[in-house]
Parts: C-alpha cells; structure tokens; sequence
C-alpha cells in the first residue's frame, strides 16, 4: 500500500487506464493546466481544453463515446452543468435504451462538487440525486483516495455514462484553486481521513453499486457518501459516547443503489438517517425511505441534508450544509420516538 | 455631440479601483470568503457604459460584478457587508460578489457564463413591452461569446429588434485558457451575422469606449435594435485574486518546481504550459492600466489629480471602516 491525496488518486487511476487504452481522451475547461501533470504526458490530442461550451463539448463527448472514444469530459462544477443538460438529459442518457442497447455510450462526466469554503448556491451545490432521477446514468460519488482511484477505474470501464463527482473539500488543488486561492488565512472543516490515504500498488476497479460499511453500529443505521461520511463517522463516534452505536455507511454510489446492504443494515438498527449534502426535497434521502419501505421493513427514519439555497455567507452556510451537530440532534431526536 | 466627462469618469474608475484594492485586502486577510473576481482593468469600459445609463435602465452583469454595482451608484458599505457575509449586506450575506442584486436598480448578476446575454434581453423586452425608451446592459467576457445563450440572446434581440447593449470585456482569457486557441472567426463579425451593428474599442482608454457607447446607446434609445461593443482589456488579477498562473508568474521557486515537475515529459506540452505562465505575465504591464491610462492623459493638472486621489482614498477608509463597523468586525 501507498499513501496518495485523494486528487491524486484520480490523477493516477487516469494515467493507469490511459497507458491501458488510446480510446481514453480528457476534455473540459482549462484541463491543460488542471490536469497538467496528464497534459504534459500524454499530450494535447489527449487532453484537450475547450472553450467554455458545456452544450458543445459535453454534446460532442457523448457521440464521440459512440463512435469509439472513450472520452472523459470534465464540467468544471457540477453547478455549470445546467448549460449542458440536453446532451446529458435527452442524448446521453437515452442512447443505448432507444438503440435497443445495441449502441452504448461509454462516458465518464468528471465534475467537482460541494461547499463549506463560502462560494454561494450557484458554485456550491451538489445535484447527484437530481441527475440520478434521470433513468440511463451512473451517479459516482467517492469519499477517499482509495475509493476516487477505483471507482474512476469502474466509470472508465463501464459501457454507458457514468457521472463522477469531485468533492472540494477533498480534492486539495480544487480547494486551493477555489477556496484557499493561495491564503494562509483562511480555513476549512476538511476531513483529514478523505483527503489522504491508502491505495492500493496497482490499481484495480471497485466495482459499482457496493456500498461499503465504515463503521458497525447497532442502534442507528447512518447512510451517507461523500463529504457527509466523514461527518457521519465523527457523529458516530460523539453519539458512541453518549451510549448509542451507530453504524455508518458509505454509499460510494447513488446509482446502481446498493439497497439490498442498505437493508441489511437497517434490519440489524431498525433506525435510519439519510446524511446527504444535496437538497433534501425529491432526492435520495426520500428514494432510500421509500425503497424501504417497498421493501416491507419497519424502521425510525431521519435525515440531514441540504435543505435551501447555499447562502454565501460562512456562518450560514455552516448551518445549512449537513454538519456533525445535526447528525448527532437528529440521531438523538428519532431514537426518543 | 456631447463630450465625455473624463475627471469624472476617472473619479468614477479610481473609486472602484480603489473599492476593489480594500475588497483584495480583506479577502487576503481571510474576512472575504470563496473566489474573488475582481474587475481591476476593466474599468474603463465599465465606466463608459453605466456613466450612459439614466434612471430605469437595467444592467446584467457577469461574476465581476463590483465596478458596474459601485459605478451605478450602489452603496458600496452595503456591497461590502455583502462580501463580508454579513446579513445588513446588499443581499443579505446571502448572494456574495458573484450573485449581487439590486431590484431597484434592475440591476442583476450570475456566476454562470454567458447567462448575462438572455438575462439583458429578457429586461430588454420588459422595458420595450412597457414602452419605457429605457435600454438593458450585459457585460461579458469574450469566454462567453462561445456560450450558445449568448448567441441566441444576440439572435432574439435582433429579430425582436430590442434595445440591449452587448458589452464584451475580452481580457485575451477564458479563465486560464488562451481564447485565441479555443475561439474561430472574429467576436465582431458574429454580432455582424446577426445583424446587430457592431464597433470595436480600446478598453483602456476611456474616453474612446464613452464615445462609441454614446453612439450606440443614442441609436438605441431611438428605438434602435441591440448593438454591439467589442472593448479590449486586461485583468490586473488575473481570473480571480490567488490565480495560480499569477502565482506561478509572481514566484520564481513556484515556477521553477512546477517546470521541474514536468521535466520528465519533454516536448511540446511542456513548453506550451510555460509559454502560457508566461504569457499571463505580459498583461500586468502598466500600460494596460486603464487607471494609469487616463491618469497620463489628465497629468498636465497633477493637483486636481492629487486632490481626486486623497478624496476618493478617504471616501474608501470611511466606506471600509463604516462597513467593518456595522460588522462588528476589526480590521486585522
């Protein structure tokens, strides 16, 4: 095992696959200075910067998928990805179920997501479950270096689009470039065990759709992926001495949705709650519930997710995301019921 | 033809310049959160527009929304608490420098590219239906003139024939992109395509841009369709305060261990990404400087010069001072 940031964790997985296979190509804004370490080494045909087009350049990624490519189209935030939606919404999406699954798109859309540096809701947010409300994507969303790697690898690999979310918080040149803006007086609540970590020698695919358990708990179930485990696993450990054991899950994806480990989980607790930094209205905190629920299972339920607008503001802005505080409130709040 | 008033233009960019370098100050001592794009070297333009504009027009600005806000006549100690996240801000502490609103100024912005050429129609056609005589702004970059919304704003205006001044604010990059690399044609000639009149101008000098703005703005006020400025600048900060090209440019070790790092990969790449650290540096030069610009022009009467400087310099203490006040914050 070495030890790797969670950035360049990505960054390695990338050069891995792209050694492996010609078809890989980079292409976004300003990738030839964000990925310039890529650029250098497998050069401008490969890695290529585009204007600021996202309906141009995301479009012409998903048929180049199809013509043989397999493209890695970078929208610089996921907030920019509006711009893009119809490649995304009605193209992407759609292509293989309407081909008969006779014609696959194999796309990674790589895009950096998320707040707590006081960027405002229009650079802030995270989105994941309102694109997974769109049948015919993949939704990934790591929490650690080691995951980043190799579930970049399963996107790579995987015949049809895959969305790839980039945490700021833990991918540091996005926070410096971002955030920190070369600053030494500023600072972030930044999970120390996101951004660096173990990986493995050589890179191999972790497979898609397999949540994985952070910690064993009895008496809680708390569901979580990205940023929000890091703070579900310090809950945990807060509610852990106030005498409540809470296990806690890291999704890794929201779509395919590991629901069965999910169930599994909540059979053992009988309590659940849904820490999600996107919005909390018609997402997947309601989508976990609901699952279930059809699954015939009977269980507390809470969550703690976004539930406005990001404010600009850093105190407000601390209040809204979800943080530790509301876990453990929330946690306490549904086991008294 | 009225002729421009450049003692007061350059009051008018010299208050934001200087608003802007108390903005970086806070920002560089952690009070300012987030990104910070600042408008230092487009003041110029930004001057000879909204100087132009009267009371119900309406303004759409980009992510570098200060000067045009400060220019307009916003309170600045009000745009301050905004940047300081505080909740007496222009917004509330809640939109912060990219998202800066004004209803009673029909004045809006958004940190989306390109989204201020549909937002400046959409006034636009307000301001017509209600038979106002009133025109609508967008400042932009040239970055976004490869946005697809900004050429369908430019299309809807035209065949609606209504009055918005597109004002393009080309600085040469899209944020660390060259645009020359990732842009085909000429920006004026697509205005041209649509039959929209344009004109192109030196964004440094501002009596040039008040000139050829006036001439626009009078044709539109007349019921004339959109028009079209091209102005060229630079900015003095790069994309946002903490640019990591300026920074590579500013410090030689940074430099030197980024080309270090790279070294193993020779050939073209590699001198392509130097070239481009370099180029960035090229924009800093102080003729570039629209403040430094018309400050040469107005040099034969050096007092008033002085005397403008230390009233706006003091006008901007009292702003900072009042705001951090209000704030309940120090100045350290």
């Amino acid at each position: 095992m070495t030890k790797m940031g969670f950035a360049q964790a990505i960054e390695s997985a990338l050069a891995y696959a792209m050694v492996e296979d010609e078809n890989i190509i980079i292409m976004g804004e300003d990738v030839h200075t964000l990925r310039i370490n890529l650029f250098a080494r497998f050069g401008k045909e490969r890695v290529k910067h585009t204007p600021i087009s996202e309906g141009a350049f995301v479009g012409a990624a998903v048929t180049a998928a199809m013509a043989g490519l397999r493209p890695i189209v970078e929208v610089m935030l996921v907030d920019f990805i509006g711009v893009a939606m119809d490649a995304i919404l009605n193209q992407a999406a759609k292509i293989s179920f309407f081909s008969g699954n006779k014609w696959n798109v194999p796309l990674v859309i790589r895009t950096a997501c998320g707040g707590g540096y006081g960027d405002a809701g229009q650079h802030e947010q995270s989105l994941w479950g309102w694109l997974a409300h769109i049948p015919g994507l993949s939704i990934v969303v790591p929490s650690n270096p080691a995951d980043a790697g190799g579930l970049m690898l399963s996107s790579i690999y995987e015949d049809n689009p895959v969305i790839y979310f980039e945490h700021k918080l833990l991918a540091d040149y996005l926070l410096d470039f971002i955030g920190i803006g070369g600053r030494t007086t500023v600072s972030f609540d930044v999970p120390e065990q996101g951004i660096e970590g173990e990986v493995p020698e050589k890179w191999k695919p972790i497979p898609l759709g397999k949540l994985y358990q952070m910690k064993e708990g009895n008496d809680i179930t708390l569901v979580s992926l990205g940023v929000s485990v890091h703070r579900s696993i310090e809950a945990a450990h807060i509610l852990g001495e106030k005498g409540i054991s809470a296990e806690v899950l890291d999704l890794r994806c929201v779509v395919p949705l590991d629901i069965e480990n999910i169930k599994n989980s909540v059979e053992k607790t009988g309590a659940v709650i849904v820490v999600d930094e996107d919005y909390m209205r018609f997402g997947l905190s309601g989508e976990i519930c609901a699952l279930l629920l059809e699954e015939g299972l009977s269980f507390k339920y809470g969550r703690v997710c976004t539930e406005n607008t990001i404010p600009y503001s850093r105190e407000l802005e601390d209040q809204v995301l979800p943080n530790t505080k509301r876990i453990i409130d929330e946690a306490v709040k549904i086991l008294k019921k | 033809m009225v002729e421009a008033e450049v003692w007061q233009l350059y009051r008018d960019m010299l208050r934001s310049r200087l608003f802007e370098e108390a903005v970086t100050d806070l920002w560089e001592k952690g009070k300012i959160s987030g990104e910070m794009h600042l408008g230092t070297g487009e003041e110029a333009i930004i001057a000879g527009v909204v100087s132009q504009l009267e009371e119900g027009d309406a303004m759409a600005v980009d992510h570098r929304g200060t000067p045009p806000f400060i220019m307009r006549g916003i309170d600045p100690v009000l745009i301050l608490l905004e940047f300081l996240g505080h909740s007496k801000g222009l917004c509330a502490g809640k939109g912060g420098h990219m998202h800066l609103f004004s209803k009673e100024h029909l004045a809006a912005s958004s940190g989306i590219v390109g989204s201020s050429g549909p937002a400046a129609t959409g006034f636009a056609l307000a301001l017509k239906y209600q038979k106002q005589k009133k025109i609508a702004v967008a400042f932009f970059g040239e970055g976004a003139m490869n946005q697809g919304m900004m050429l369908e704003s430019m299309n809807l205006a035209s065949v609606w024939k209504l009055p918005v001044l597109f004002v393009c604010k080309d600085n040469d990059w899209a944020i660390s992109t060259v645009t020359n690399n990732v842009t085909g044609g000429k920006l004026i000639d697509r205005a041209k395509s649509f039959g929209i009149e344009g004109y192109e101008v030196d964004g440094t000098d501002v009596e040039a841009v008040w000139k050829v703005v006036n001439e626009a703005i009078s044709k539109m006020r007349n019921n004339g369709g959109p028009q079209f400025i091209h102005a060229h600048c630079v900015h003095m900060e790069g994309h946002f305060l903490g640019d990591p090209l300026l920074r590579y440019y500013r410090d030689p070790n940074m430099l030197a261990e980024v080309a270090d790092s790279l070294k193993e990969y020779s050939g073209e790449s590699l001198n392509e990404v130097l070239l481009l650290l370099r180029k960035i540096g090229g924009q800093l030069k102080k003729k570039f400087d629209p403040i430094v610009f018309t400050q040469k022009k107005l040099k034969a009467d050096a007092d008033r010069l002085k005397q403008i400087e230390e009233e706006v310099n003091k006008e901007i203490k009292q702003i900072v001072n009042k705001a951090l006040d209000i704030g309940g914050m120090k100045n350290d």
